[in-house]
């Protein structure tokens, strides 16, 4: 075999697949996303014939000439489509990209691009990025300041196949894997696990079941205070909770010893009666009922994780007086679907001892100092003993602030000496990790003739699934900035998070925020038609002002909280999608069965989490004349590599490409809580400044006493600093100044709050249910853009994946609590040919709380698209959507299931 | 997927050793599997499985025509029927596919017929041109049946263990035929929930395949184009058969009024 022009001394072993024997020869930029030819990442040539690597037999390209993205150019020359790649930012993650080059580079000049890229799933741009790499568009630039669209430092390295994801580093020649027995019960008591039979199995190492394992409970949920999730969980427990539970582990020489053993195990089950419906879990027998208040669980006996009760005013006087003023009252219940988050590298991680003996664990994370010290804390060890890191990360979403896989290899190092990984499969990343929390939400609101709220109330149930992890924080969020958007003087909330035998819910972007705004959004607009006015005005109306308190169920005067009104973007967002969304797009297609309606939602999002969230960088100059910084938050697609660099950078006057960065490492820095809750520019960016604007402080100093000048005449710049004409290079300085790095540290307080606003004008096939959207278009307030293409793609990006939430995409159960869409092709990811262009538009702000005015913008342009397609919906056919996703068959049903008849 | 516990890929040498092999599987305990293209065979785990027995090192000719029409290896990949034999039905069932052009290179029609997932395509095609399916039975000799027939169920046919689909022969009666093609599902380019071939022969005859609505493939056959109650009598009709398919790619209530309606199309495109 050749690969890439280079003969492969390879011996295919006769199951293999090509993209596994490419990769054990050490040509990991193929990457595995779903193992099953369906979303591209693993595309290859053979023999100028592009395949998916997952699903060809290696035994027939023996004698092939391979080709992978790494062969189709060199790094002097790369081949066209790269370089289209990288010059148009055609990527996030970048785990897909390889592929994606791949299949592109095949694709003739006007060659259909809905066919060509079918079989090549994005889940970070929305494909938008990817259309201008193939128009060979240049929307980035090599080098810039805060404001411009800089390329990510990473591009060279990720449009020719060179970055290093988790299991892209060289394996231990003794690595030994895990694989795991999953329960084939929704709920049931594990009685006995005999593992003689495994045990025998040649080349099983070690099996592990509840008995082996320390007997600490704990949430895979991971926050900077690890009391904000209940401890509810065993590593391995002899009550499993939902269908896909791990029951037992088994380390193997081989992945293929290791499955033999799970296959060898046998258990004894005795099956428990499941609770499928989350109405019906309050007065079902407790699935928890062995945790004491350790647990920090609401109500274990009423199996209700978290509870919130509250409001201000009286909403029932405030129904009557909009109705008594002329007003109108509206109600109405709708529900959110099961979602997977669906990053394209699954969870994994790797694990071994360094040579003095201490652990450490190569992980996708998005949260490696918290699986760090959660890590230390389930295996008894101290802090220092562990370390956690991450490569670059192929996506999160959220899920990726969980600990799924580190806890099992951690033990299973220990246990048997031997470097130990374990990597999820797609089938076990969709029924097994955690997934969007399904909600039903009720909700009643009431205005005066004028568009002034009454009465604002909201009934939600969140499905907790089998276990607490971020149901709390889920809940109490997603109740908070969707209610405290509109001023009213009469607001309830009555929220409850409840288990179920299900595969347990977690934190996915928005966190509760979309669930409960696809409700509240959609009420409004209906509270929009009754009064007569237009949904736009409606907001403008009743949308929170600057001054006025954030208010979402209790009075902000009894619970102090540090969220502020930092700059306010919202209005310029409600005009800038109502002007751009009346204009352009598509026509609608002929027929009067197709009929045309316009929507729209806005959502509002706090830049950080509450309740602390910390990060640490520092920088130092080198003699070199470079920059080392280092920061503990990882690079999953989100940026935060670009938009750190460009903050060092135009803080020191320097080149992008003079900031060198390590990130993603507990070893790096001090602190980092992590990649999540959209902080990496707020939070982080804010520390990098920090640590930046010291270092050049010591910088200055240092050239001063130099030069003999004012530390005010001095100008820091590229080479080094200038003063009165005399100049004293970066080399020198970085002697005078020492070793010593700046240190920038900010600590998530205060907050501010960024607005998003959706709107499209969809055409509607009353016959069928299909949804065409002709025009969509957002306006979003992220404050000052410190990147905009980065930013628009974040936008795009979150767009496209609200599309898959609003038309597309559940995780679905059977009778029995079962999963049944285990892989791609019945889980159905938006692809090149779902998405719609999206016109994105920035409100014109400048946030005090950020750096360089910057506010977050990673989760939120999720959280208005399915509210907006929604009222879209109903403004077309005059028929509401009250349940995600809006499929072609539900919405056929809603329609009244129209059939055929003669009189057609 | 690396199939791990498969200890042996064989490559028959010819015919002859293919057909010794293949009637050496053995049929209680399904350890061994024919494999062509491979993808489906390598999409998902097959922990049963210890041998693979290569089809696609035989030479069979992809596409070949013979006085009565052509016939189709069963490895010929759809991407070298999409080339070598340019017919909007066949470029129409290819693309009803969910796989993308990368599984068009290796994935066979053969494959995909013996497969016989309900939205599987190459079945649509077959059906709706009366194709002929030759199975070299694991007993020796040969059988010719149509594809309909062949196709019994979701996931079912009546290959039994070592019984080889050799070819599909679609006569040339049926392809001068003009045809026509409908498809629903729930997304743009997502699996079928309902593929309808349809054929009107020179004799003004309609046949009219219904696929992926329902668990196996129906043919309706009119002598001349249905009128729309006679049609649609004939579609509900169906449901004496069994009930309209239902899996995660559309309700089966859903699925029977798309199938209503697209036979409707499809008679109002031919005639």
């Amino acid at each position: 075999m050749k690969v890439n022009g280079e003969p492969v001394d390879a011996a295919p072993r006769p199951g293999q697949c090509l993209r596994t024997l490419l990769r054990e020869t050490g040509h990991v930029e193929v990457k595995k996303g779903c193992d099953a030819g369906d979303c591209g990442a693993c595309s290859v040539l053979v023999d100028g014939t592009p395949v998916h690597s997952c699903l060809y037999p290696a035994v027939r390209a023996a004698d092939a000439a391979v080709t992978t993205v790494a062969g189709l150019g060199t790094p002097d020359q790369p081949h066209p489509v790269a370089r289209a790649f990288a010059e148009a930012a055609g990527f996030q993650c970048g785990f897909c990209t390889p592929g994606m080059i791949v299949t592109a580079a095949t694709l003739a000049p006007g060659a259909d691009r809905r066919r060509g890229l079918q079989g090549n799933l994005c889940r970070c741009t929305g494909y938008r990025a990817i259309d201008s790499a193939l128009d060979a568009a240049t929307t980035t630039k090599p080098d810039g300041r805060v404001g411009e669209s800089v390329r990510a430092p990473a591009t060279e390295d990720v449009v020719t196949g060179s970055a290093r994801y988790t299991f892209d580093v060289a394996a231990p020649p003794d690595l030994a894997h895990l694989a795991v027995l999953r329960s084939p019960h929704a709920h049931a008591r594990v009685l006995a696990v005999d593992t003689e039979a495994a045990r025998a199995v040649p080349g099983v190492l070690a099996v592990l079941t509840a008995a082996d394992v320390p007997d600490v409970l704990y949430s895979t949920a991971r926050h900077d205070d690890r009391l904000d999730d209940p401890d509810d969980t065993r590593m391995l427990d002899t009550v499993v909770r939902f269908h896909g539970q791990r029951v037992a582990a088994v380390i193997g020489e081989t992945l293929a010893a290791a499955e033999e053993g799970v296959r060898a195990l046998e258990v004894r089950y005795e099956v428990l009666t499941p609770v499928l419906d989350a109405e019906a879990a309050r007065t079902s027998a407790p699935i928890h009922g062995d945790k004491g208040p350790e647990s920090r669980i609401a109500d274990a006996a009423h199996n209700v994780v978290a509870a919130l009760h509250d409001g201000v005013g009286d909403v029932v006087a405030g129904a009557v007086e909009a109705r008594a003023a002329g007003g109108a009252v509206v109600s109405g219940t709708w529900h959110t679907g099961r979602v997977a988050p669906t990053s394209l590298e699954t969870h994994g991680s790797r694990g071994e001892l360094d040579a003095s003996g201490r652990l450490v664990v190569r992980t996708s994370s998005q949260v490696p100092f918290l699986v760090r010290d959660e890590l230390a804390r389930l295996l008894d060890l101290p802090r220092e003993r562990v370390r956690v890191s991450t490569g670059r990360v192929g996506g999160g979403f959220g899920s990726k602030q969980e600990m799924l896989t580190e806890d099992l290899v951690g033990l299973a190092v220990l246990r048997t000496g031997r470097p130990v990984q374990w990597e999820l499969t797609r089938t076990e990343s969709l029924t097994a990790t955690p997934t969007r929390h399904p909600m039903r939400v009720a909700v009643t609101a009431a205005a005066r003739p004028d568009g002034s709220l009454t009465a604002l109330a909201i009934d939600v149930l969140s499905d907790a699934g089998a276990y607490g992890n971020h149901s709390p924080g889920v809940m109490f969020h997603g109740c908070h900035e969707s209610m405290a958007l509109y001023r009213c003087a009469n607001k309830r909330v009555d929220a409850e998070a409840v288990y179920t035998t299900t595969p347990p819910s977690g934190a996915f972007r928005g966190y509760g925020l979309g669930q409960v705004q696809f409700a509240i959004e959609s009420a409004l607009d209906d509270l929009a038609r009754e009064l007569g006015l237009d949904p736009f005005e409606l907001r403008r109306r009743c949308v929170v002002r600057p001054g006025e308190p954030f208010v979402a169920s209790h009075d902000p005067g009894e619970h102090p909280d540090d969220l502020e009104f930092g700059s306010d973007g919202l209005i310029e967002c409600l005009d800038l999608a109502q002007a751009a969304v009346a204009r352009d797009g598509d026509a609608p297609p002929p027929g009067e069965h197709w009929r045309v309606g316009t929507g729209t939602a806005a959502t509002m999002i706090a830049t950080i989490p509450p309740r602390g969230h910390h990060a640490e960088a520092s920088l130092a100059l080198a003699p070199d004349g470079t920059y080392r910084l280092r920061t503990g938050t990882a690079e999953f697609g989100n940026g935060s590599a670009t938009t750190h660099a460009q903050i060092a950078a135009t803080t020191l006057g320097c080149r992008l490409d003079q900031v060198r960065a390590v990130a993603g490492d507990t070893d790096a820095v001090g602190v980092d809580t992590g990649a999540f809750g959209s902080t990496g520019t707020v939070v982080a960016g804010t520390a990098v400044a920090r640590a930046a604007a010291g270092l050049a402080s010591r910088v200055l100093r240092a050239a001063a006493a130099r030069l003999g000048a004012d530390v005010g005449e001095c100008r820091l710049g590229a080479e080094g600093v200038t003063a009165a004409g005399l100049r004293v290079d970066l080399g020198e300085l970085a002697v005078l100044v020492g070793g010593e790095p700046s240190v920038g540290r900010h600590d998530g307080t205060p907050r501010s709050v960024a607005f998003n606003v959706h709107a499209v004008r969809v055409a509607v096939d009353v016959r069928s249910g299909e949804v065409r959207i002709l025009r969509s278009v957002q306006a979003a307030d992220a404050g000052v853009v410190v990147n905009p293409q980065q930013c628009r793609a974040q936008v795009e990006g979150g767009v496209a994946q609200a599309i898959g939430t609003a038309l597309y995409e559940e995780i679905r159960l059977d009778d029995a609590g079962r999963v049944v869409t285990r892989v791609l092709r019945d889980y159905h990811l938006p692809q090149y040919a779902d998405v719609p262009r999206t016109e994105v538009f920035f409100a014109d702000t400048s946030d005090p709380h950020g750096p360089f005015g910057a506010k977050s913008m990673s989760e939120s342009p999720y959280n208005p698209v399915a509210p907006a397609l929604a009222n879209a919906i109903r403004d077309a056919t005059g028929v509401r959507p009250y349940r995600l996703p809006m499929t072609r068959d539900r919405l056929w049903a809603a329609f009244g299931a129209p059939e055929i008849s003669d009189g057609d | 997927m690396d199939l791990l516990t498969v200890e042996a890929l064989e490559r028959p040498a010819d015919d002859a050793a293919l057909r010794a092999r293949a009637a050496a599987m053995p049929a209680a305990s399904p350890t061994d599997a024919l494999l062509a293209g491979g993808t489906w065979l390598f999409s998902v785990p097959q922990p049963h499985l210890r041998t693979l027995v290569d089809l696609t090192t035989l030479p069979w000719p992809a596409v070949s025509t013979t006085p009565a029409g052509v016939t189709v290896a069963a490895t010929a990949t759809i991407a070298q029927l999409v080339e070598q034999l340019p017919h909007p039905l066949v470029q129409g069932c290819a693309e009803a596919l969910v796989g993308s052009h990368k599984v068009w290179n290796v994935a066979t029609v053969g494959g995909n017929i013996a497969l016989a997932l309900p939205a599987g395509p190459m079945t649509t095609l077959a059906v709706t041109l009366d194709a002929t399916a030759v199975v070299w039975p694991a007993t020796g000799g040969e059988t010719r049946l149509p594809v309909a027939d062949l196709v019994v169920g979701d996931r079912r046919t009546l290959l039994a263990a070592g019984d080889v689909l050799r070819a599909v022969e679609l006569p040339s009666s049926a392809l001068r035929s003009r045809t026509a093609l409908r498809k629903a599902s729930l997304a743009p380019l997502g699996r079928s929930a309902a593929l309808l071939g349809g054929r009107i022969d020179g004799d003004g005859a309609v046949t009219l395949a219904v696929t992926a609505a329902r668990a196996r493939p129906a043919v309706l056959r009119f002598p001349a184009a249905p009128d729309t109650a006679e049609l649609d009598a004939a579609v509900l009709g169906l449901e004496a058969d069994g009930p309209w398919f239902d899996d995660p790619h559309g309700t089966p209530a859903w699925r029977r009024a798309m199938t209503r309606r697209l036979a409707r199309e499809i008679v109002e495109e031919l005639t």
